[in-house]
């Protein structure tokens, strides 16, 4: 081990756990960590939640809502980011009004969100799509800016028409930082989708699992979800920076 | 093929409007015909105008007054016979070199084999065998304006433009690129536009050296220069033409606006 002093606090954190928790001997505040293990390590199992489906079923609804938030979000914001980032006239026409939205947190849009799209998945999708949206387009605008002058000329110089520059140029330069938007969009997103299960009329989904668990006083099946979307975050996380290091490295190694 | 005006430029202005809406003249009535393989440097000071000419020339600005012409065709946009290396930050560095050096011709459709072809060419020409997969982050400067230059020979232009192409690079590494680029020249028999602003440079490389005057930028006078390549910096007939050049930029009629 490279690092022994990394993990020194989380093992520190687990041990006070599980001795205060032995001490209080109440798992409807602090349950045993067998018992929250019991759950994390049972993950099909249906025995623990409920009626909600297991815990695999639960996080599949949640990972399939923020999908269609996350690429709605970004098949918008992305082409509309170029736009603005091209062109003075986009970008006076759009920024006002995203100045405006921008600070209203996505969990503010909820009342309204209900009275547009009542109970259901729209309401879902649309809060995650909130979330994404901003981070997406403000880095797309930024990425596309960020492109260097010489980089399009020399392509006109070669002759590039419009579609080829974009394809060619604009896009792959842009890529890097558009690829930071889309992982702090997700990251945005994730948080948004937790808080979205809790709407009326949601049935599934790790979000709504750790408040029905509550209700039922399942202390140790709201841990495992907390766990469980903690652990998700983190592998998307990862997945974002791997591609990141892979395809767009240029970025930070370029001088 | 000596003697035949190749790239003429016919009474060229440009003048900018500030963002405080101030005229401000850059070019004034430049008059200038270049022959076929003729090397030519552009020499000024800074702010004189030349990068703006050579841009005007590429195509990538349109001048106030005046016309270019290429074998007696008019030039108001990029033109594929004419082809710019810029000083520096021209490569994308999501590409290879080898992917560099092809985008000219990928741009232009060329098919995948001929481009191999076409770009091991230039990589032997330029020596950057080895560097083929490398990304530029991982070039020298020097690297990098070979890079540049293959890039824009892939594309067989008849005229290259080159905007103080090794002004960024340190001294040694400077000669080096000016004997190889002179050698390239020979081979590929290209008109070359060269701006520079160190007199060194333009007696060291040009058929005919270009004086411009500090802005407005006018043609103050042209010299021709026959003496053989390569040139000795050090001899004495290369002082001779070196302090000419210099004591014409110092003369009030050039140095003045």
């Amino acid at each position: 081990m490279k690092k022994p002093l990394y993990f020194f606090l989380p093992v520190l954190i687990l041990i006070a756990w599980e001795i205060t928790a032995t001490f209080i001997n109440n798992a409807f505040i602090l349950p045993r960590l067998e018992s929250i293990l019991a759950v994390l390590l049972n993950p099909t199992a249906t025995t623990y939640t409920m009626g909600t489906g297991s815990l695999i079923d639960n996080a599949k609804a949640s990972i399939i809502r923020i999908l269609l938030g996350f690429l709605l979000a970004a098949v918008i914001a992305i082409p509309l980011g170029i736009g603005m980032g091209r062109s003075e006239f986009v970008h006076e026409f759009f920024d006002s009004t995203i100045q405006i939205l921008r600070p209203i947190p996505p969990l503010a849009w909820v009342p309204l969100t209900l009275a547009w799209f009542k109970i259901g998945i729209t309401s879902i999708v649309f809060i995650i799509f909130i979330g994404a949206f901003f981070p997406i387009l403000l880095n797309t605008i930024d990425g596309v800016r960020g492109i260097k002058k010489t980089w399009a000329e020399v392509a006109m110089n070669l002759g590039a028409h419009e579609r080829q520059l974009m394809g060619k140029v604009i896009l792959p330069g842009a890529a890097p930082t558009i690829w930071t938007g889309l992982r702090v969009g997700f990251g945005v997103a994730w948080m948004c989708v937790i808080a979205a299960e809790w709407l009326p009329g949601t049935t599934q989904g790790l979000g709504y699992l750790i408040l029905y668990a509550y209700n039922f006083g399942q202390i140790n099946v709201v841990v495992a979800g907390m766990v469980a979307i903690g652990l998700i975050g983190i592998g998307f996380d990862v997945l974002f920076k791997w591609v990141e290091k892979r395809w767009f490295g240029w970025r930070s190694l370029e001088r | 093929m000596k003697n035949i005006a190749n790239l003429s430029l016919r009474d060229i202005s440009k003048t900018f409007t500030s963002e405080k809406g101030e005229k401000i003249e850059s070019l004034s009535s430049i008059s200038l015909d270049i022959e076929n393989e003729e090397f030519i440097c552009l020499l000024g000071p800074s702010g004189c105008g030349k990068t703006t000419l050579l841009r005007i020339i590429a195509g990538l600005d349109r001048p106030s007054t005046g016309s270019i012409n290429l074998d007696g065709y008019g030039i108001d946009r990029p033109n594929p016979q004419i082809v710019m290396i810029f000083q520096e930050y021209s490569l994308y560095p999501w590409r290879t070199v080898v992917a560099n050096i092809g985008f000219g011709l990928e741009l232009r459709k060329v098919p995948a084999q001929e481009r191999h072809l076409i770009i091991k060419k230039y990589i032997e020409i330029v020596g950057l065998e080895g560097f083929e997969n490398s990304y530029p982050y991982e070039l020298s400067g020097g690297m990098r304006q070979r890079v540049a230059v293959a890039r824009a020979l892939a594309v067989d232009p008849s005229v290259l433009l080159m905007d103080e192409p090794f002004g960024a690079l340190d001294a040694q590494t400077r000669n080096l690129l000016q004997q190889e680029l002179l050698k390239i020249w020979e081979k590929t028999k290209k008109t070359i536009v060269f701006v520079t602003h160190s007199v060194d440079e333009a007696v060291y490389l040009a058929d005919r050296i270009v004086v411009l005057t500090p802005r407005p930028g006018r043609i103050c006078e042209v010299i021709s220069e026959d003496s053989p390549r390569p040139r000795d910096r050090t001899s004495i007939e290369f002082a001779k033409v070196r302090r000419h050049v210099l004591d014409l930029i110092n003369q009030p009629k050039c140095s003045l606006p």
